[in-house]
């Protein structure tokens, strides 16, 4: 990769490549390759430079999230799972004095950040919520408290801080929802569950019962349903995606080198792979070309609320999403058909099995059915304009 | 002409909301009051379907749904006429 974070996001992406094994084999927190990120000053990078970080794009994080997934995948979705909540608090939060401060306290401690929206009996259904935010007090100095049965959170014990949704007080509906970043010493986890999947085994999503307790002052300003629909919803699916990508990326790598490896014993003559290698490179083109195509849709709409908030641009976001998720399944398997037994082994420098096992990941972390519904349900009301560059 | 209870019946009539329509003032945040995105293409259906007018692209988002007034303004524009009372 190229750009101003390359230097430090090649020093994580070796060291995380170095324990992807063990990561996936334990199921256990990339402790290396964050280690390595806070020595970067990575985790804070998207801090405006004013609070003390460097005022990183998300263009510059969706590269760093990629070149991590291509050496451990489950390191790249932490990343960026971390990032997605960095977004919201630096795009949303530097109106209120908590918050700058927080920021602030991420740029100089490189604070790792998690999130918990999933919930029993909700699931991936981040739009609503069944918990509340509970306590008499009023204005900033007043306290709250907040319980939640959070079923998936990913690094939950590791993390400094997690942003978690709520209804905005006891008697609100499901979908007016706040969110609220609580610290470690604010938080009670008691785990609910276990994390023994079948790929991204390093991100330990394990259930727990959250119980929190703070000041008013900490919860957003902005509603959750601005902040999802301005930065969290395409934030999320485009960090998703360049992890994603960064798995097929890898995969399609390792069926080159395979095929490069049998030509150089019979040169002149065509490995048998060399055409499947040619499809799957035509497909991880596309996938590229997609991530990348959303990247800039959203730094052009950026500092625009109206665009971000309007219905074609969800159903950009959505529609990555999907195809993304179902193009690093795609791009897996048809990398494994190039290699053949070499990729279907656990032993060979061209093993494909645990990319494939963390590419199924994708299509379920949120459903694409789910998508699929919230996106067929946009339809009926947006118009494509039909214009080539919107 | 579009009035505030043209869309307050609409609304109460709905299902959309957790609260009563009736009840809701002008400028209530009616995601607030529990209408989510799904509901919100929905009573834009409703409202096209209603006035016999088309929402363009650019008025698809959030703020247009926001509240009773956001609404009556958007489909007085619509109707090339001025918002009624
Ligand atoms: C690796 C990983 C890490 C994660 N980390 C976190 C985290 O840190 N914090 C967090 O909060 N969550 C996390 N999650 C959870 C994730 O955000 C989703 O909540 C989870 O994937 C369940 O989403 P769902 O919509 O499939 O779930 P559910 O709502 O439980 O749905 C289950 C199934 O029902 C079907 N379904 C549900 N709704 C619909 C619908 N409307 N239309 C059609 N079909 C439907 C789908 O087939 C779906 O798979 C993580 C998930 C994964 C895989």
């Amino acid at each position: 990769m190229s750009g101003p974070f390359a230097r430090g996001a090649s020093t994580a992406a070796e060291v995380a490549g170095r324990h992807a094994d063990s990561v996936d084999r334990d199921a256990r927190f990339p402790a290396e390759t964050f280690a390595a990120l806070k020595n970067e000053r990575l985790l804070g990078a998207m801090v405006p430079r004013d609070f003390g970080g460097e005022g990183a794009s998300l263009t510059d994080m969706a590269a760093v999230a990629h070149a991590l997934a291509q050496r451990c995948p489950s390191s790249g979705l932490i990343f960026a799972m971390h990032q997605i909540q960095v977004a919201c608090l630096v795009r949303h939060g530097q109106g209120s004095a908590w918050h700058r401060d927080l920021m602030a306290r991420l740029a100089a401690e490189q604070l790792l950040l998690a999130s918990a929206t999933t919930e029993a009996g909700i699931g991936g259904d981040v739009r609503s919520s069944a918990c509340s935010v509970e306590g008499d007090g009023d204005g900033d100095d007043g306290g709250f408290r907040l319980e939640k049965q959070a079923t998936v959170i990913s690094y939950g014990v590791e993390a400094d801080a997690i942003l978690v949704t709520a209804r905005r007080k006891p008697d609100s509906p499901p979908s007016d929802q706040i969110i609220v970043p609580v610290l470690k010493d604010q938080l009670r986890l008691e785990a609910i569950g276990n994390w023994d999947t079948l790929g991204m085994r390093g991100t330990r999503s394990i259930g727990y019962h959250l119980r929190a307790e703070g000041v008013r002052a900490q919860i957003m300003p902005l509603s959750y349903a601005d902040i999802s629909a301005q930065t969290m919803l395409p934030v999320t699916h485009i960090l998703w995606s360049s992890a994603w990508l960064g798995i097929a990326s890898d995969a399609v790598a390792r069926a080159g080198a395979f095929v490069r490896a049998e030509a150089r014993k019979r040169p002149g003559t065509q490995p048998p792979g060399a055409r499947r290698l040619a499809e799957v490179t035509a497909r991880l083109q596309t996938m590229r070309g997609m991530v990348r195509g959303a990247i800039a849709q959203f730094e052009e709409a950026s500092g625009s609320p109206d665009r971000l908030t309007s219905m074609g641009f969800a159903v950009a976001m959505n529609t990555l999403k999907m195809s993304s998720a179902e193009m690093v399944v795609r791009i897996v398997e048809q990398a494994m058909l190039v290699a053949g037994l070499s990729a279907y082994r656990n032993d060979s420098p061209y093993s494909l099995g645990r990319h494939l096992r963390d590419a199924h990941s994708a299509p379920l972390m949120i459903s694409n059915d789910r998508v699929l519904g919230n996106t067929a349900n946009l339809l009926l009301a947006h118009k494509d304009n039909g214009s080539l560059f919107g | 002409m579009v009035s505030s209870d043209d869309i307050r019946d609409l609304l109460r009539d709905s299902g959309w909301l957790t609260v009563d329509a009736s009840e809701l003032s002008e400028n209530d945040d009616l995601y607030a009051a529990g209408l989510t995105s799904h509901g919100s293409v929905n009573l834009m259906l409703a409202l096209e379907e209603r006035f016999d007018i088309e929402f363009p692209e650019q008025l698809l988002r959030r703020r247009t749904f926001e509240s009773i007034g956001a609404i009556r303004g958007a489909v007085a524009g619509l109707l090339g006429g001025t918002a009624a009372a």
